[in-house]
């Protein structure tokens, strides 16, 4: 199987008494609790955090876009890519991904994964979130009623755009352009692999299906909260007549590993509480804007107990912020590298997951114990799992980038430069 | 109450329903935020003086074809449309909301189409310095509270009949909002204030006095750009949907002022 590692880059010093003096950790959430100088730090020691984890061995590394939200600080996630296309040499580069309607014109998506694809020597995996209704609606204005039209045909665009050799005219029902002609193109042949980011609709399971993307289910709650919504992929799946292939799948988990279970809690229940605690503080006005949810979607979770239990703004409001519940419903997995292990084999395995997508690092946690924690998994949890599936079934959605040796080896700088 | 008449009319291909009580001068109503779920106490006190006709907006409870409607443009055709087929033509006109913001701008837009206009609570206009409440990010449960002065008032109206399927209901409910975010999103401005200077017709502007949407200026916003002769009326213990808070009142404002 393949093991990603995922950073959010949550804003680490959100105050102790946030959750009681702001209503939201997203869209209004106070700018002056901002300080650019820590930003920096914080910036940098992300980049590292992510660098390291590439040098670990990780097969991936992850970022995402999110904006004026306290607990993702890269409303550009392509940004962050581009450096680490520069610092890094075989890791798989995921960026999940940008929200196709927020950008204007969409070819914009096709040309920057493009550069992203060429810097990096072809090591990209593009991620097409719709994105969620905070990011998308309420921080950038769309509407939410023509959010998803708006989505699916910036997607036809681009991939219009990487595929086809010569220049053409696009007249969307949303956008208009006379020439369009992607100059850079990717260098994976036809496209870099698409994951999309989903929540439970079985809109986008079908949709996944159709165009043999993979579907990654992004909760913040665990392996648990996530198994219903996993199965109802699969018995879809099934349905429509697609393999098992557990690399049509991601789904993302919160870990962490020390060298005891008492050790582990020490360690991880302060960064566990603080991001369930102040970074999911999110006010429920902007849960659910209307049209968002399409009315397939709304029906689904009158009738189903799948589509119910993929509601997120249901599970935000049951939300658990003390760590022992934390544990018990399982949002983070924390214990002995054995014990992670074997919990994490048996959670890909019930939940047929080809693509495991860590956070490892989380909450308010420092550089320090986010690269402890990603050496041990690197060293002792990773062994015991990169076997599976992979007798079993090929990775059709994995990079492929140019040999090794045909690629660019970044220059040095100088000792001199930094004095 | 007896039920009003019933028939159905197309636009752009989908059906929208038009109900219909009431003697004398014709006079069409076009909902507010929620839109009309059932003939209420407002539409029957009107039709003890009017005839009056009251077509659904496409997306609106009893309307359909809102997701063909993209841009402001689209809207407008379709509101000509419909007060078209409703046989809506020259005759007084009665908007509420965001039914207000596409009746003043059919009035703009076709001088001949509308004779009088009442323009109840009407949105479609934005000031910066006043920001309209944003009535699209509210905790659950927060919006009746938000659009009347007695909740009540609005539970009562949008409540799914005992007939109705509840799942149904909802969907009517929340497919409602869309269609009105569809149009007024994000921050409820159809630039309808570079149109409401082509308003020549009579207009009576009616505020709720205890409306937590619209500021009380909004109002005097709407006066100043119509060129019309204009009248601003203040209904006491009203929100922002005068006609489910003060149903009679505002029959009686309408029959006698306009």
């Amino acid at each position: 199987m393949k093991l990603l590692w995922f950073h959010l880059m949550p804003y680490t010093e959100l105050p102790d008494d946030f959750r009681e003096q702001n209503p939201s950790v997203w869209v209004d959430i106070d700018s002056k609790l901002f300080d650019p100088a820590r930003a920096h730090h914080m910036y940098n020691d992300f980049m590292d955090e992510l660098e390291y984890a590439s040098q670990c061995g990780f097969d991936g590394i992850c970022v995402n876009e999110h904006h004026s939200n306290g607990y993702g600080l890269m409303p550009s996630p392509n940004l962050i890519a581009s450096t680490l296309a520069r610092r890094t040499a075989d890791t798989a580069l995921c960026v999940m991904g940008n929200s196709l309607a927020l950008y204007n014109p969409p070819t914009r998506v096709a040309e920057e994964f493009a550069m992203l694809d060429c810097i990096s020597g072809g090591r990209l995996i593009a991620g097409f979130p719709v994105g969620s209704p905070m990011d998308t609606c309420y921080a950038f204005g769309q509407n939410p009623s023509l959010l998803r039209p708006r989505y699916h045909e910036a997607h036809d665009l681009i991939m219009k755009a990487w595929t086809e050799p010569e220049p053409f005219a696009f007249n969307g029902r949303f956008n208009q352009q006379r020439y369009v002609n992607i100059w850079p193109r990717p260098i994976q042949d036809p496209h870099p692999p698409i994951w999309i980011p989903g929540g439970g609709s079985v809109d986008t399971w079908q949709w996944c299906a159709e165009r043999d993307y993979v579907y990654s289910y992004l909760s913040y709650f665990g392996y648990k909260m996530g198994r219903a919504t996993v199965h109802g992929f699969w018995n879809e799946m099934d349905r429509l007549g697609k393999d098992r292939n557990p690399y049509r799948a991601g789904f993302l988990q919160f870990v962490g590993v020390a060298e005891t279970q008492q050790q582990a809690i020490e360690l991880y229940k302060e960064p566990a509480e603080y991001f369930y605690g102040r970074c999911l503080h999110v006010d429920p006005r902007f849960a659910n804007p209307p049209g968002y949810t399409t009315e397939a979607t709304l029906r689904a979770r009158v009738e189903s107990q799948v589509a119910k239990a993929a509601d997120r703004s249901a599970e935000r409001a049951n939300l658990s912020i003390q760590f022992e519940e934390i544990l018990e419903k399982g949002y983070v997995i924390v214990g002995t590298p054995d014990e992670v292990a074997a919990r994490l084999r048996e959670v890909a395995v019930d939940l047929n997951i080809g693509h495991l997508m860590l956070l490892l690092q989380f909450g308010n946690m420092g550089k320090e114990l986010a690269m402890s924690n990603t050496k041990l998994f690197a060293e002792e949890v990773m062994p015991q799992l990169t076997d599976l599936f992979d007798d079993d079934w090929e990775d059709h959605w994995w990079p492929s980038p140019m040999p090794r040796q045909q690629r660019a080896v970044p220059g040095t700088l100088t000792e001199a430069f930094w004095q | 109450m007896n039920a009003p008449a019933v028939r159905s009319v197309e636009v752009n291909g989908f059906a929208c329903r038009v109900w219909e009580k009431g003697d004398g001068e014709p006079i069409g109503v076009l909902a507010g935020i929620g839109g009309f779920q059932r003939w209420t106490p407002f539409l029957e006190a009107l039709s003890q003086s009017r005839r009056v006709v009251v077509p659904s907006l496409p997306g609106f409870p009893g309307g359909e074809g809102h997701e063909v409607l993209d841009t402001q443009l689209d809207w407008l055709l379709a509101t000509h449309d419909l007060l078209t087929a409703a046989d809506l033509t020259g005759t007084d006109l009665v908007g509420v909301s965001v039914g207000a913001a596409l009746a003043a701008d059919a009035a703009a837009c076709w001088p001949a189409l509308v004779n009088r206009l009442a323009l109840v609570s009407p949105l479609g206009i934005f000031d910066e310095d006043e920001p309209i409440t944003d009535v699209f990010a509210q905790r659950p449960g927060a919006l009746p509270a938000l659009l009347c002065h007695d909740p009540a008032n609005f539970e009562v109206a949008t409540a799914p009949s005992k007939d109705d399927d509840p799942t149904e209901g909802q969907i009517i409910a929340v497919r409602a909002h869309e269609a009105a975010a569809r149009l007024l999103w994000p921050v409820l401005d159809t630039r309808l204030a570079r149109r409401l200077p082509r308003i020549g017709h009579r207009t009576l502007i009616v505020a709720g006095a205890n409306d937590q949407v619209l500021p009380a200026s909004y109002s005097d916003k709407f006066a100043a750009l119509i060129p019309g002769p204009t009248e601003i009326v203040h209904v006491t213990d009203a929100g922002h949907l005068v006609d489910l808070d003060a149903p009679e009142v505002l029959a009686a404002t309408i029959v006698e002022r306009l």
